[in-house]
């Protein structure tokens, strides 16, 4: 029983945070439903596929080869991804061209993403700065595993 | 004779069909209240047609969900029991708001209705004993499932709400020596006059010990958290472990409608039920001097808003209490079912007493 009033006190206090939390989102959730701009929301939510959050500059998402002027995919088949990427996630096939200062071009660049681990490996590897992970896509469910296999050469 | 009946049955669908209404809508206030409380919007994407309505629609969406699942028995149950369970309970509780009185009473065609489906001369005894036969609900279903953690949340839902019966007994014996009637409808009449000339004389005012006792012992009785010990979702699922489908969703809407019959309870014992305050027969007398006339339809519009309204505040304050505090351990609550309102209740009969008598 000693302890009485600070449990009194306390109990009131929990009721009073949850109370004044209740009314003042309530408030800004009024006022917008209104139509009146408030600095603050009522609620911190982002409701997800009509918001979206800005993603942070360096994030990881879905892989892209950079385009050369004309086009075609930068990159020079040299395997170096291949050979670093930790998860073994992505398979290319090179075919040579004329161009003397290229040689070699991907016939197809196919990266697994049932596979990958999106540690960005692949794009510190690349010494023509071709395969890059800053599409911003992050929506990568698909109801196949073929469907995961995604080709970069053909966009 | 026909007419009386008639107007029994439409009175007893009116109240039945406002009771599960907003039971039904209890669980969107639930959610919703619950998310805006935690800086969250909650449930708002069941639409019909398109439309949203801030998830209004999702009790249905809820309800149909439920219907379209499984009615699954385990193999050991007792079938019948395990399907008489939450019949019980949901009976028992909704058979209570036969007694609350929704306002004084209309004239309809030449005949005084009062909104009250019958004025039972013991509704407080009436109401009390339909709570305690509660437990039934939940000892057959925790008996019936043949399961050992369905057990031990009906017995110990069974200790907590026999323990809590005794305290909410006690609390309202000081009541009724005050407004000396077992009658609810007699019980909100009283509570019609003033106090000190000013004053409603609502019995919250004359006994706030009493009211905090029934306001927390009803609590225990709906056994929410914090006081869900019955249920127990974080350590033994409780009583309704084997309960799926429509027969869980029975059990879930009881827990709502026990929260509404709390309300009405104690709008209708502690809050002068209908009455607003300072509200006649003929419109309001301010004790300030003045008043204001209205037209009798509009006083027992306003009766029955005030008594809606009243409960309407007593749901939110049960849903902010659920979403705040944390639960109370098994020995906890007996403790302070046992230790602290008990003997309260017992004090506040004892102080009534005095001072009735020294008046």
């Amino acid at each position: 029983m000693r302890g009485l009033p600070t449990v009194l006190r306390e109990i009131a206090r929990g009721a009073g945070i949850t109370a004044r939390h209740f009314f003042v989102n309530m408030t800004f959730h009024t006022l917008r439903l209104f139509g009146v701009k408030t600095k603050r929301r009522g609620a911190v939510t982002i409701q997800y596929p009509e918001e979206r959050k800005a993603l942070a500059a360096r994030h990881r998402s879905l892989h892209r080869l950079r385009p050369r002027e004309d086009g075609a995919p930068a990159c020079v088949a040299c395997m170096l991804c291949v050979t670093v990427c930790p998860s073994e996630c992505l398979r290319v096939e090179a075919a040579e061209v004329d161009d003397p200062e290229v040689q070699k071009v991907p016939a197809r660049f196919v990266v697994d993403l049932n596979r990958c681990c999106f540690c960005g490996f692949c794009v510190e590897a690349c010494p023509v700065d071709a395969i890059r992970m800053d599409t911003g896509e992050i929506r990568l469910a698909s109801p196949t595993r073929a469907g995961l296999e995604v080709r970069l050469d053909r966009t | 004779m026909f007419v009386d009946v008639a107007i029994v049955l439409a009175k007893v669908v009116l109240t039945l069909t406002w009771t599960l209404l907003l039971a039904l809508f209890l669980t969107w206030v639930e959610r919703k209240e619950s998310a805006v409380l935690q800086d969250r919007i909650g449930a708002n994407r069941a639409s019909f047609l398109g439309l949203r309505l801030f998830g209004l629609f999702q009790p249905f969406a809820d309800a149909i969900k439920m219907l379209f699942k499984e009615d699954f028995a385990p193999a050991f149950s007792q079938r019948f029991l395990h399907w008489l369970a939450p019949t019980l309970s949901f009976f028992f509780v909704a058979v209570t708001m036969v007694a609350v009185p929704f306002g004084d009473s209309v004239r309809l065609f030449g005949r005084d209705i009062p909104l009250q489906v019958v004025d039972l001369n013991a509704a407080l005894l009436f109401v009390l004993a339909m709570l305690s036969l509660g437990i039934y609900g939940i000892l057959v279903g925790g008996w019936a499932s043949a399961n050992r953690f369905a057990l031990i949340g009906s017995l110990r839902g069974a200790a907590q709400l026999i323990s809590y019966e005794v305290a909410l007994g006690l609390s309202l014996v000081g009541l009724v020596m005050v407004f000396p009637s077992l009658r609810l409808s007699q019980l909100v009449d009283y509570q019609g006059g003033l106090l000190f000339g000013f004053l409603p004389k609502w019995g919250v005012f004359l006994q706030p010990l009493g009211f905090a006792v029934f306001f927390l012992a009803g609590m225990a009785e709906t056994k929410r958290v914090p006081f869900d010990m019955p249920e127990g979702e974080s350590e033994i699922i409780g009583f309704y472990t084997e309960y799926g489908g429509l027969k869980f969703g029975l059990f879930m809407f009881t827990d709502f409608l026990e929260v509404i019959v709390l309300s009405a309870l104690a709008t209708t014992l502690f809050f002068g039920g209908w009455q607003v305050p300072w509200l006649g027969a003929g419109g309001f007398v301010f004790p300030w001097g003045g008043g204001l006339d209205l037209a009798p339809w509009a006083v027992t519009l306003l009766r029955v808003l005030s008594f809606n309204l009243k409960v309407l505040f007593f749901c939110w304050l049960q849903i902010l209490t659920r979403w705040t505090y944390p639960r109370f351990r098994y020995d906890q609550v007996m403790d302070l079912g046992w230790k602290v309102l008990v003997p309260l209740g017992a004090a506040n009969i004892l102080v009534t007493g005095l001072v009735l008598a020294a008046r």
